[in-house]
Order: C-alpha cells, then structure tokens, then sequence
C-alpha cells in the first residue's frame, strides 16, 4: 500500500541540508576526479608489484632478461626464409624471418579472401539457382568450421596425398605439384630488364593521368571516355612493348628433377600452400557475408530512381550501389582483415615459420626469455593490425556519406 | 463502361498507349486487361484502394516492373524485351517516388546533374546551370550542396521533382507523392505540381489528393482490384459516380 505523503513532508525532504554547509566530495565533479584519482593508484600499485615481483622471481631462478639474446646464434634452420638465412643467423634475423613470413602470409590471404568473397557475396544475388546455392553453400561450410581444422584438412588430408616428387602433378612442362609443395620456373633478370619494370610504373602512372584526363574532358564536354578498356590497354600493352623492344630480357630458371628431388625453380611449401588457402577461403566466407549486407543495405528504391532517370545497369552499379554499400562493407573488410593476420598463428599447428611459430614458439623454447619475446611478438600483431586499421579507416572515410 | 470520355480517342495521337495489358505476381492476376490511352497535355489522376494495381500500373510505363501479356507503346516505343528500347523509353519519362529515393550519398546539385552527364552526356558546367534552374522552380536553389539527409520531407520530394525534370522528360509519373509526407509539407510539393501542370506537362499521377484531382486533372481513373473500373472527368466522377465501388471509395475517402 501506498501512503499519501503531505505537501509539507515532501518539501522537507527535497530540501537540500543546511547542515555541514556543502561538503566538497559532494560535488559531483570533485567526486569524479577522486574516484580516477584512486584507480590510478590502485592501478600503478598493481602493475609495480607484478612487475618487481616477476623481476624478483626471475633473478631468483637465475632466469636472464633484456634483450642481449638477439644478438646470439640461433642454431637451428628454418622451412622457409624470404631472406638468406642458416643456422649461425641470430635471434634478430629469425625475428625478421618471422616477421617477413606473417607479412607473406598475410597478404596472400587477404588478397585471395578479398576475391573470393566478393565473388561469392556478388553470387549471392544472382538470378541463377545454381550460383546462389554454391554461394550459400560456400559461406555456410567455411564460415562453421574452426580455420584450425580447416589448415590441418588442406595440409594432412588434401596436400599431404599428392604424390611424390616422381610422379608429380604437372601443367605444362614446367609447373610440378607433388608431397613438396608447388615447384614454378623462376624468372630471372637479364640486362636491360629494369626497362620493363619501369614500363609498369609508368603504366600505372599513365592510367591515372588518363582518368584525371577523361574526368576533366567529361565535365567540359559530357564526352565520355572507356576508361576501364583503355587502363587495361595501356597497363598490359606498355610493358608488352617494352618487352619487344629490349627483347624479352628474361629467362626462366625451370624447376628439373634430379634424383628424388627438383632442382631449380621456385618452390612454395605446402605449409605455406595450406595456410593461404585456409586463410583466403575461411576469411573469404566472411568478407561474402560483408559483401551480401553490404548489398541489402542500399534500398531498392535506389535502383528504381536510378533506372528512373536512364541510367545503364552498370553506371547504376558503379555511381549507386557500389559507392553506399561500400559504407557497410568496408567497417567490416576492416575487422576481417584483422582477424586473418591473427588467425595466420594457426600456422604453428602445420610448422609453416610465419613469426609466432618461429619466435614464439622454437625460439622462445630455446632461450626461455618469455617476457621480453612475448612482448616482441604481441606487439608485432599489434602494430601489423594498427595499421591495417589507419588503412581501412581512410578508405572508410573516403567511402562514408557527408551528411547527417 | 459509360461515359468514357476518351473512348474514341485515336491511339495514333496518343503519347502513351496501353492495350489488354495484363499482369501476374506469380498465380495473383494484378492487371487485368488494362487499357488506357494517354494524350500529350493530359493529366490523368488514379486513385483507387490498396492493392488495386495502381502503382503497378504506372511502374509499368518505365518498365520498372514487366507485364506478361499485352502491349504499350510510349511516345511511339513499344515496350519490348530490349535494352535499347527500355532505355529510350526510360529517357523520356521521369518519376518520382512516394520515398523520394534521392541518392544520400550526392549532394542535392549531384543528384540532380547525374542524368544529364551520364545519360544526355552533357558538360558539368551546363547540366549544374540545368539543375539550378530547376532547384530554383521547386524553390529550393539555396539546398544545392546539402546531402538529402539534411533535406525536410517536402523539400527532398521537390528535390526529387526537379532531378526527374532535369532529364526533361515528355511524361512525368507520380506514385504517391505525398503519402509519405507530413500535413504541413503536403502543399509545398502539390504546388509545385500544380504548376507543372499548368506548363503543360503529360501528368499520370497515383495520390489520393482529391483537391488536387479536382484543380489539375482533365481524367480520374478509378481502379479496384487490377481493373479500371471507371474513368471521368473529375466533375462527373466526384459529382456523380456510375459504378457502386467508385461510390463506396468516394464516401470513404470523403468522409473526413
């Protein structure tokens, strides 16, 4: 039951105190400042013990610390270097060797999960029957199972049956597919080569020019100009000439079995093989289901003004759909991307030498300075993601809608 | 039918001509043997209930959804499955929609000079002097840099009026152009209807603005159930309904 307070009882009991004047922890603001204020303490107390603790105890166990082991020997050989390396190499460059392998990894991955679920996300929509299933299909499967597993299929149940160097899988006369991984003819540089190199750059810098061009030349006259056939003209076509005119200044060093081995060539490791398709097709069943919201989120209105006043399906692709739905997308590409160079640690699960199975895992077994090694390691990743977020977040901004 | 006071109207003359039309969303008949021929200068208002196949009818004329059986020929393009023939048709009708669906990632002037540039390819500096003075006889000139999201309800369906202007269509379509809108933002955008009108302008409109129809419409078409049920001028169709349906929807509609 309620009871009826007066009129009287309620104003005595809103009136502030006029007792103790106003106390001044009792201003909110004060108040505020003395709460951070405690926490800041208790919170650097708190990181002081743990640490002088941990100083302590490792003293206690003769446990060395700093950074002096970098500069020793490593003593063991990796699978893969994108840099020389042998077992006299110290810490420092097993790091780098580390390091240099994420990045790979990293890109590859990225790159092909970008493909692939833009094409499996686009498949979505798609009026055929057949391509909308496999698309579902697709993104179902990959995105349910763990990607440790799905490193562990690729290398143990699909790369690890191919045959022997032997009988290799070939294509062509020159690419070899067996238990090794892939062995690809290798180019090598030949005089004058630096002239095709440059072609590509300027190649690139020509296509931009052209559209700076095509643009100014649209808005004077509202020609307009096939921009996307002529880039691909003048990006193929420019270093093609400058291959005939140096006259192809190139020669490819070809993979030749030798014994039980191939000589020559490039060879990719099935570790590194397994690891880029696992990445590319888990984060890819990702960036698809980006790609498919990123589409549903631009109403259907939108293509009917757009149809409404003329446009071409295409331009309506590209100057509608394309431009609001990569405001959805690309947030989300963002944290896709992240999780892929995270989850390139898998790595340590097939021994491909990407840099937490190499520095935090055979390295660190050996020195046993986890502190500092840890740290290295961790901020690696950490500083990897920091900067595929500065990326993304430009390209965020150039794609966000300047209004609200 | 009586009174149909285009009957005998020679298609020839017509700018927009549409006969036995008919149409089906999967096993629901939505358009039942429509026929309708549409002069140049003439302002036709449909009005009709929910579900009556009004909007789908005109969504038919620009080919934003098909039709299964039937023919129409607008401004001597018959509507057939080829892109080339969608496209020249598309060029000369404009259409505004009852949520605007202005594009929210141009600013208003963008929105506007999109078609010119990319379907009429004309210079930036001529389709912007376009789309202002367009801006300007919607009343909003001073709205060109702003994004559609800062616009009030009233002011982005006259900005999505004008953008359809700016292709400069023969036929203007209107669905529903006003039901989204609040009470007060109503008569910014009918005003500038009725002064399209009165350029002269080939209106179809789908609303349920009797005023409007009354002041601007030369025909009222009445629609129930994917037929035209009947069709007059708007003194004789408000004045004296002939069919029990048209009745029954006047006296509802009237009725506040």
């Amino acid at each position: 039951m309620f009871y009826r307070k007066t009129t009287e009882q309620i104003k005595a009991a809103t009136r502030p105190s006029s007792v103790g004047a106003k106390a001044f922890y009792n201003n909110p603001k004060y108040r505020g400042w003395i709460y951070q204020a405690l926490l800041l303490i208790f919170l650097l107390a708190f990181f002081f013990g743990i640490i002088s603790n941990t100083l302590d105890n490792m003293a206690a166990q003769g446990i060395k610390s700093g950074f002096r082991f970098l500069e020793t020997s490593v003593g063991f050989d990796v699978l893969m270097s994108l840099i020389p390396f042998d077992t006299t190499d110290t810490y420092a460059r097993i790091f780098l060797v580390g390091f240099l392998n994420t990045v790979l990894v990293s890109l590859i991955g990225i790159f092909f999960a970008t493909i692939l679920g833009f094409i499996f996300g686009i498949a979505y929509f798609s009026q055929n029957w057949l391509i909308k299933k496999i698309s579902i299909v697709y993104v179902e499967t990959f995105r349910n199972i763990p990607v440790i597993l799905q490193v562990l299929f690729w290398y143990s149940a699909v790369l690890a049956t191919l045959p022997s160097a032997k009988d290799s899988l070939q294509i062509g006369d020159s690419i070899f597919l067996n238990i090794r991984g892939l062995y690809l003819p290798k180019l090598i540089d030949e005089s004058g080569s630096s002239i095709v190199y440059i072609s590509i750059v300027l190649a690139i810098i020509a296509v931009f020019v052209l559209r700076h061009w095509a643009k100014k030349r649209q808005a004077l006259t509202g020609q307009q100009f096939p921009l996307l056939k002529a880039s691909l003209g003048i990006l193929f076509g420019l270093p093609l000439l400058a291959l005939l005119v140096t006259g192809v200044p190139f020669h490819f060093d070809y993979p030749v079995l030798k014994g039980f081995n191939f000589t020559g060539g490039t060879n990719i490791i099935p570790e590194l093989i397994s690891l880029s398709i696992a990445l590319s097709v888990y984060t890819g069943a990702f960036i698809a289901e980006a790609v498919r919201a990123g589409d549903q989120s631009v109403p259907k209105g939108q293509t009917e003004a757009a149809r409404s006043i003329g446009l071409k399906e295409g331009r309506i692709m590209s100057l509608i759909i394309v431009p609001q739905s990569m405001r959805v997308i690309a947030p989300m590409l963002n944290s896709e991307y992240q999780s892929l160079v995270k989850n390139s640690t898998v790595a340590t699960a097939i021994g491909y030498p990407e840099l937490f199975t190499v520095f935090a895992g055979s390295a660190l077994n050996q020195v046993g300075q986890a502190i500092e090694m840890m740290f290295m390691t961790l901020a690696v990743y950490f500083v990897l993601n920091m900067l595929i977020s500065c990326i993304m977040n430009l390209f965020n901004r150039s794609v966000a809608i300047t209004s609200r | 039918m009586s009174e149909n006071v285009n009957s005998d109207q020679d298609n020839a003359s017509s700018v927009i001509s549409i006969n036995q039309l008919n149409k089906w969303y999967g096993d629901f008949h939505v358009l039942k043997d429509i026929n309708l021929q549409v002069a140049k200068g003439e302002r036709i208002v449909i009005c009709g209930p929910s579900g009556s196949g009004k909007s789908t009818l005109i969504r038919c004329i620009n080919r934003l959804e098909e039709f299964q059986r039937g023919s129409l020929i607008v401004d001597g393009v018959e509507m057939i499955e080829d892109v080339k023939n969608i496209e020249a048709i598309r060029r000369e009708v404009g259409m505004v929609f009852q949520h605007f669906n202005l594009f929210p990632h141009l600013s208003i002037l963008d929105n506007l000079t999109l078609g010119p540039i990319w379907v009429q390819k004309k210079p930036k500096a001529e389709a912007e002097a376009t789309a202002m003075r367009y801006l300007e006889r919607v009343k909003i000139p001073d709205q060109a840099n702003k994004f559609p999201g800062q616009l009030s309800g009233g002011q982005q369906q006259r900005v999505a009026i004008a953008r359809s202007l700016c292709i400069n269509p023969k036929i203007m379509l209107f669905d529903e152009p006003t039901s989204a809108l609040d009470p007060e933002m109503i008569k910014e955008v009918l005003d500038v209807m009725v002064e399209l009108a009165e350029e002269g302008m080939t209106m179809l409109c789908v609303t349920h603005e009797m005023g409007f129809a009354k002041k601007v419409a030369d025909r009222v078409i009445f629609m129930d159930a994917g037929e035209i049920v009947e069709q007059n001028t708007p003194k004789e169709f408000f004045d004296n309904p002939q069919v029990d349906r048209t009745q029954k929807f006047l006296e509802q509609i009237l009725a506040h």
